[in-house]
């Protein structure tokens, strides 16, 4: 159970190994045949709408649920038969599930109590994770008597205090509001790298995973859709549930015209011009694919465009919201289509208050769009 | 709206105690009614006779002390009994489904629907000589010769668990109910073993339903009249039996108000620490 925060984390090994794991509900199948592998020292975000299974996986991975089928193993052993009394990892609830009876101490006591240490050493051990999280002032008051923020620092420190080597979150920054949300965030990266603890972080919130996360797997429905680097999945969505789930984007949908050596061409109806786009997948004439076009690679000009041409289109600004750092414009093109077009707020308010009915050209560059099959 | 129950309870219960009391500090006679005025008239004024007789015999015979020791004694072990019985079941009731749950506590509901009385009379029936439970046995060639069950502690005892069940299970489902699945889960998550969970998270949320449990089974056990009555030893008889016994065979109802007035004044403790938990447990159902 001892982590040691001086090894580097060795990035070949498969520290938790998932082969075919499903979960049946009755006829309701909640996670389908999930084969997942997640690395020695990782933030591992598994993101995904409600429903999607992802809190089902975790509570597999933490023993609560048995596996309908499949294989998880845990740092080479198999989980199948230990009970989660007995597994090398440790869960921060979503709830936190602090026992209300104890006092913040008794509750991070708790795990250590179950080991059989000596008193002066859970004692210390308290003390020291208590200190982490900036909780040691606190450490006699009830749960009931804490703040959002609080409670959430003692389930982490009562999940941590066992020094597990795989450490589940389920949620972990749901309930906080969105200032101590980011503060949070980049607290548990910090104590991440600090302890070398391997996350599996459960999150339904993009954002949450994009900060945290080296590597993410999105979920639909009880699959893995996507398993990459938080840049890798935002850039090449392997399809439109994903490029849609994380982020927004501009989806338009055409026929493959043209094919070039490192190039297509796509004529798109409801955009009334034909989208070029870098050839990254096999495709071939006449299939129907979608270009997706995420909202700040579009450029807004004044003005309408010089003459027909592949990725310009001219379009009327129907909405402007301002969010401060950034504007999000709403342009209707002519066929009547409306893009979501993001502009930096570099010029400062001025430069967009005038843009609602402005006629403007809207273009991009070929290397923008990703071009989806499905 | 304080008022209503207040009025309630003057009428009801302060009243009525204050009448009790009053005849136990008169002095019996053989009339109609059979005790003394508390206060008699001399010259327009009232001189009070107060009268502590009653008080000076119930404490100088022995009788009643050990009728009032017994009656703690079978209050507490009955309340222990359907303790040790009541917990697992208020447990399953709240831990199975929710289709099950709401047959299981029409289960737990469904003896009220018959006559208390009806109740206690069908386990004479049980239990007597030629009762069921004998004939079952001699008929099976287990016993040669009746075995006594009734009008002894275990008959006794039977009836009351069998009677008072009920109010031990339906506080402790009330509160076993409210507690958070997710608790357990951390407790497991956390390395104990679930006997460990049980004991460090389930039965220290649970002590709250216990107590109310066990109060509402002490309180009117210490006073029961019915279930000795029919059930229960001949040679030890229970406080609310003597009770009874003064009232209406002896007539002598100074005496009986004194045996009123000790059991409430035995009985003041444990119902002051119930209405506190109350109040305490209504204030942590506002809070959450």
């Amino acid at each position: 159970m001892n982590a040691q925060p001086s090894m580097p984390p060795d990035p070949a090994a498969a520290y938790v190994r998932l082969e075919a794991v499903s979960k049946r509900f009755g006829e309701f199948c909640a996670v389908d045949a999930v084969s997942l592998e997640i690395r020695r020292g990782e933030i591992f975000c598994l993101l995904g709408g409600s429903g999607s299974g992802k809190t089902t996986l975790l509570r597999m991975l933490a023993g609560f649920e048995p596996p309908s089928g499949g294989r998880i193993y845990i740092d080479g052993e198999d989980m199948s038969a230990v009970p989660p009394y007995e597994r090398p990892v440790n869960m921060m609830f979503q709830s936190y599930a602090l026992f209300p009876h104890m006092s913040v101490e008794k509750n991070v006591a708790f795990g250590l109590e179950q080991e059989q240490l000596r008193p002066g050493e859970i004692r210390r051990r308290m003390g020291e994770i208590l200190a982490i999280v900036e909780m040691s002032p606190y450490a006699a008051r009830k749960p009931h008597q804490l703040s959002g923020g609080q409670r959430q620092r003692v389930a982490l420190a009562r999940a941590l205090a066992k020094r597990p080597k795989l450490l589940l979150l389920d949620e972990p920054l749901a309930a906080l509001d969105r200032k101590l949300r980011e503060r949070t965030q980049f607290e548990l990266l910090n104590i991440q790298q600090r302890l070398g603890v391997t996350f599996i972080v459960v999150t339904h919130d993009q954002e949450e995973a994009m900060t945290l996360a080296t590597r993410m797997g999105v979920m639909d429905r009880g699959r893995i859709v996507q398993v990459g680097t938080p840049a890798e999945i935002y850039e090449s969505p392997v399809n439109r549930f994903v490029a849609d789930f994380i982020g927004s984007v501009n989806l338009l949908e055409g026929e493959v015209v043209g094919l070039g050596a490192d190039d297509l061409t796509i004529r798109c109806e409801p955009l009334g011009c034909t989208v070029r786009a870098e050839r990254r997948l096999e495709c071939s004439v006449g299939d129907t694919v979608w270009a997706a076009v995420r909202p700040e690679k579009i450029l807004l000009a004044e003005g309408a465009p010089p003459g027909p041409a592949a990725n310009c289109v001219r379009g009327k600004v129907r909405e402007v919201a301002y969010m401060g750092n950034v504007s999000i414009c709403l342009v209707e093109i002519d066929t009547g289509k409306v893009l979501r077009v993001t502009l930096s707020n570099r010029a400062g308010l001025a430069a967009h208050r005038d843009l609602k009915h402005a006629v403007v050209t809207l273009s991009w560059d070929a290397a923008s769009p990703v071009v989806l099959t499905r | 709206m304080a008022g209503i129950p207040a009025l309630w309870l003057a009428v009801f219960f302060l009243i009525p105690f204050l009448i009790v009391l009053k005849i136990s500090f008169s002095e019996a006679r053989l009339a109609i009614p059979p005790y003394a005025p508390l206060f008699t008239w001399l010259h327009g004024l009232p001189v009070p006779r107060i009268h502590l007789a009653s008080y000076a015999y119930l404490f100088t015979n022995p009788l009643y002390l050990r009728s009032y020791l017994y009656s703690i004694m079978v209050a507490a072990v009955s309340t222990a009994i359907c303790l040790l019985i009541g917990y697992p079941m208020a447990y399953a009731i709240a831990r199975a489904g929710e289709a099950w749950r709401t047959f299981l506590l029409m289960l737990i509901v469904l003896p009220f629907w018959t006559s208390f009385l009806l109740r206690v009379y069908a386990w004479i029936g049980l239990l007597q000589n030629d009762g069921l439970i004998n004939n079952v046995l001699l008929g099976m060639g287990l016993i040669h010769h009746p075995i006594t069950l009734l009008q002894t502690d275990f008959s006794l005892y039977v009836g009351i668990v069998y009677s008072y069940l009920p109010f031990m299970i339906l506080p402790l489902y009330a509160n076993l109910e409210k507690h958070d699945p997710a608790l357990l889960e951390a407790a497991a998550d956390l390395g104990a073993r679930p006997l460990t969970s049980f004991l460090r998270v389930t039965l220290p949320q649970s002590l709250p339903g216990i107590a109310a449990g066990s109060l509402l089974v002490f309180i009117p056990v210490v006073g029961e009249y019915v279930i000795p009555t029919l059930l229960g030893r001949t040679d030890q008889i229970m406080i609310g039996r003597m009770l009874s016994d003064e009232f209406f065979d002896n007539r002598d109802w100074p005496v009986a108000s004194g045996v009123a007035i000790l059991i409430l004044l035995l009985l003041v403790v444990p119902i002051v620490l119930l209405q506190r938990l109350e109040r305490k447990e209504r204030f942590a159902g506002s809070e959450s």
